[in-house]
């Protein structure tokens, strides 16, 4: 029981993690661009595309991951220099439309390249199987995601808190005319904030693709859950979209294990098992909701 | 008085005139095109083209129209296209649904209509059961079939304890029934996934702890290429032996997930390496013209478009005389890429399901091996409910 308490704990931490990948970027760009970009979703679909693509080109998994980074560096640049800053001074709803157009093209333009079938992108053979950690058997690779989930969260921290960039993009979360008063080039900032958002994204799509299918449509689904997140940490708050992200993990993995066995202690095992699932992915939206109803700004907003 | 009778003579004339043959063929084909089930929808589709280019663009010596349409695999955008077929369009045959779901949605519209739907792939039970219609017709399986067949071989392996998992949908409570069928052992836990879920971290936890011989999972497309990459990740596949019907261990799978499939065994009624003079000519056409090996999805695309084929020719292109199509619908005198094929009374195939296992063939591809053949001639459970005449 405790083996699996822990397993669950694990695998909660790791989808918390990714889904932070994601959630850090939207943050950002919705915190210090006042910008809804609802084609977050498909930069996680192009990096898993691009190391899928990669990885079959040079056979390595860590040139895939590089590929996919660097790749969707120069997308999230053009996409925000060419399209994007045309909707900065736009209401939310014309941001909206705008960005849902880009997940539309997107997924008909990865499937005009790679077609409709989900395409290969496997682990790393020396970490396709499992792990003895804790007394029980890991998936290796799911250790990995955790340690690279966290390594980029240190990363982010210490170029957030510790940098002068860092510092830029906590004054444009702040107050954004202030810090354009103060002189900073606000629009090479916005750049660079959107290219690391598309960078993030790329490692996320690239560490989930062995996990979870490399196939059309695959960002809209965590786009979701990466909004949510970052509604519960408050917007512009990295650490928000840290905490948020981990407790979004947590909820909706152990809700997964432990809401079907609770209920078939209740009902029949044909609605527990329907109820189930169905429950688990209401339990999130639930969280925000409590956590809106107690601070509505969110965990740690980054206005004040 | 006169016109009365004016009127009732000239009716029985009109009704006494034989249906004139039909100059073409209209054929709706509505699929999942886009999104995550694409890949089912795109291989129905080559089949049936493929079948198109063999027959030479005819139906029955007729030239055929077909019109394709993407259901986005919802059931409200199925419910316009097969709308717009019925009314606008005016299809003699509609076919490619995937999605049972999609199926029981639009069917009765259609049915009501009088047009007749060949079903290369979605087989509920509803539809062979209580529900049957004389305009339904499935060229593939009931969804029940090819779990029962696993359900069997499972049993005659003598595995004592069995975890099963699908989703939560028609086709999801087909596979558990049908598996439960013919496997009397103990079923350990039944798990229902949520459709289109990508992460089973959490129910392959409940597996490990659980400690199963076997596991039965029906996952089709996406989430069966998910759940299997995360169930060798989580080394599971060391002491839980897995096992699929065709649907979760296909070419569409195989492709995405590579070597993490080999030793899985599966049931299907076809296999691309069934020895036949058909299905050697399907097979080969297909590789040569789409660059991969056809799935089971795309043999039975290619057999609707066979039997539409021969009922348009049978019923001599009387397309208005709907008893005409149906009874060559049913007599269904074609060529399967199968070998033999027969409906039942109640418009489902009663037909072999084979064994397959999944591994490296002479040319070192990673594909499917006929093994054994695990029933004969099996007819589905539900034509005795059935009460079509």
């Amino acid at each position: 029981m405790l083996q699996l308490f822990l397993e669950q704990a694990l695998n909660g931490l790791q989808f918390g993690l990714m889904l932070f990948l994601l959630a850090a970027g939207l943050t950002l760009v919705f915190g210090i661009m006042d910008m809804i970009n609802l084609s977050h979703g498909s930069l996680y679909m192009g990096g898993a595309y691009l190391a899928a693509a990669a990885v079959e080109r040079t056979g390595s998994f860590a040139l895939g991951v590089l590929g996919a980074v660097a790749g969707m560096i120069v997308v999230g640049a053009l996409l925000e220099r060419l399209v994007l800053r045309r909707f900065y001074q736009r209401d939310h709803l014309a941001q909206v439309l705008a960005t849902f157009a880009l997940i539309l093209i997107a997924n008909e333009t990865v499937r005009i390249v790679w077609g409709p079938q989900p395409v290969m992108l496997n682990a790393p053979e020396a970490l396709s199987g499992p792990v003895e950690v804790f007394g029980f058997s890991y998936p290796a690779y799911r250790l990995l995601i955790i340690g690279v989930g966290l390594g980029v969260a240190a990363l982010l921290y210490v170029l957030v808190a510790k940098t002068r960039v860092g510092m830029w993009v906590r004054a444009g979360a702040a107050n954004r005319e202030m810090t354009e008063a103060m002189g900073v080039n606000v629009p090479r900032l916005f750049t660079a904030i959107f290219a690391l958002g598309a960078a993030l994204c790329a490692v996320a799509g690239a560490l989930l693709g062995p996990l979870l299918a490399v196939q059309v449509g695959m960002g809209e689904n965590i786009l979701i859950l990466a909004f949510v997140v970052i509604v519960i940490g408050g917007i512009g708050s990295i650490r928000g979209a840290l905490v948020g992200a981990l407790l979004v993990g947590g909820v909706d993995t152990l809700g997964r294990a432990l809401l079907p066995t609770l209920l078939r202690s209740l009902a029949s095992n044909e609605v527990a098992s329907n109820l189930g699932p169905a429950l688990a992915s209401i339990l999130i939206y639930a969280l925000m909701a409590a956590v809106l109803f107690w601070k509505p700004q969110g965990l740690f907003p980054a206005r004040a | 008085m006169h016109n009365a009778l004016r009127a009732a003579a000239l009716a029985a004339c009109l009704a006494a005139l034989p249906a004139l043959a039909a100059d073409k063929v209209k054929v709706g084909f509505v699929s999942t095109l886009s999104g995550p089930g694409a890949g089912l929808g795109v291989d129905i589709r080559d089949g049936f083209q493929l079948a198109m280019k063999h027959l030479g663009g005819k139906l029955g010596g007729l030239p055929a129209e077909v019109i394709v349409a993407d259901d986005q695999q919802s059931p409200d955008t199925t419910k316009q296209v097969a709308d717009r077929f019925v009314k606008k369009d005016k299809v003699d045959f509609m076919t490619g649904i995937v999605f049972s779901n999609l199926m029981l949605a639009v069917g009765k519209p259609v049915f009501d209509s009088k047009t007749f739907y060949i079903s290369a792939n979605a087989g509920p039970s509803q539809l062979a059961g209580a529900d049957c219609n004389p305009f339904f017709f499935n060229v593939a399986w009931q969804n029940d079939n090819l779990h029962e067949a696993v359900g069997k071989y499972v049993q005659d392996q003598g595995l004592k304890n069995v975890i099963l998992v699908a989703p939560n949908y028609p086709g999801g409570k087909d596979a558990m029934t049908g598996f439960k069928r013919f496997y009397k052992g103990h079923v350990a836990d039944e798990i229902y996934t949520k459709l289109g879920q990508l992460d089973y971290a959490a129910e392959l936890a409940q597996v490990r702890a659980a400690k199963p011989d076997a596991l039965f999972f029906f996952l089709p497309g996406g989430m069966g290429i998910n759940f299997v990459k995360q169930f060798v990740a989580a080394g599971l596949s060391k002491d839980v032996r897995l096992f699929a019907p065709g649907f979760s261990a296909d070419e569409d799978v195989i492709k995405a997930v590579g070597a993490p499939m080999l030793g899985l065994f599966n049931s299907s009624h076809w296999a691309h390496d069934l020895d036949n003079a058909q299905n050697k000519r399907f097979v080969t056409d297909f590789r040569k013209e789409y660059g991969r090996t056809p799935s089971l999805y795309a043999s039975q695309g290619y057999d609707a478009a066979l039997l539409m084929d021969a009922a348009v020719r049978d019923s001599k292109g009387r397309l208005d005389d709907k008893a005409a199509v149906r009874k060559a619908l049913e007599a269904a005198k074609f060529q399967s890429v199968r070998g033999a094929f027969r409906f039942n009374a109640n418009h489902y195939p009663v037909q072999d399901y084979y064994l397959r296992l999944i591994r490296t063939d002479a040319e070192g591809r990673v594909t499917n091996k006929l093994m054994g053949t695990i029933f004969s001639k099996h007819a589905d459970a539900y034509v005795g409910e059935c009460k079509m005449k």
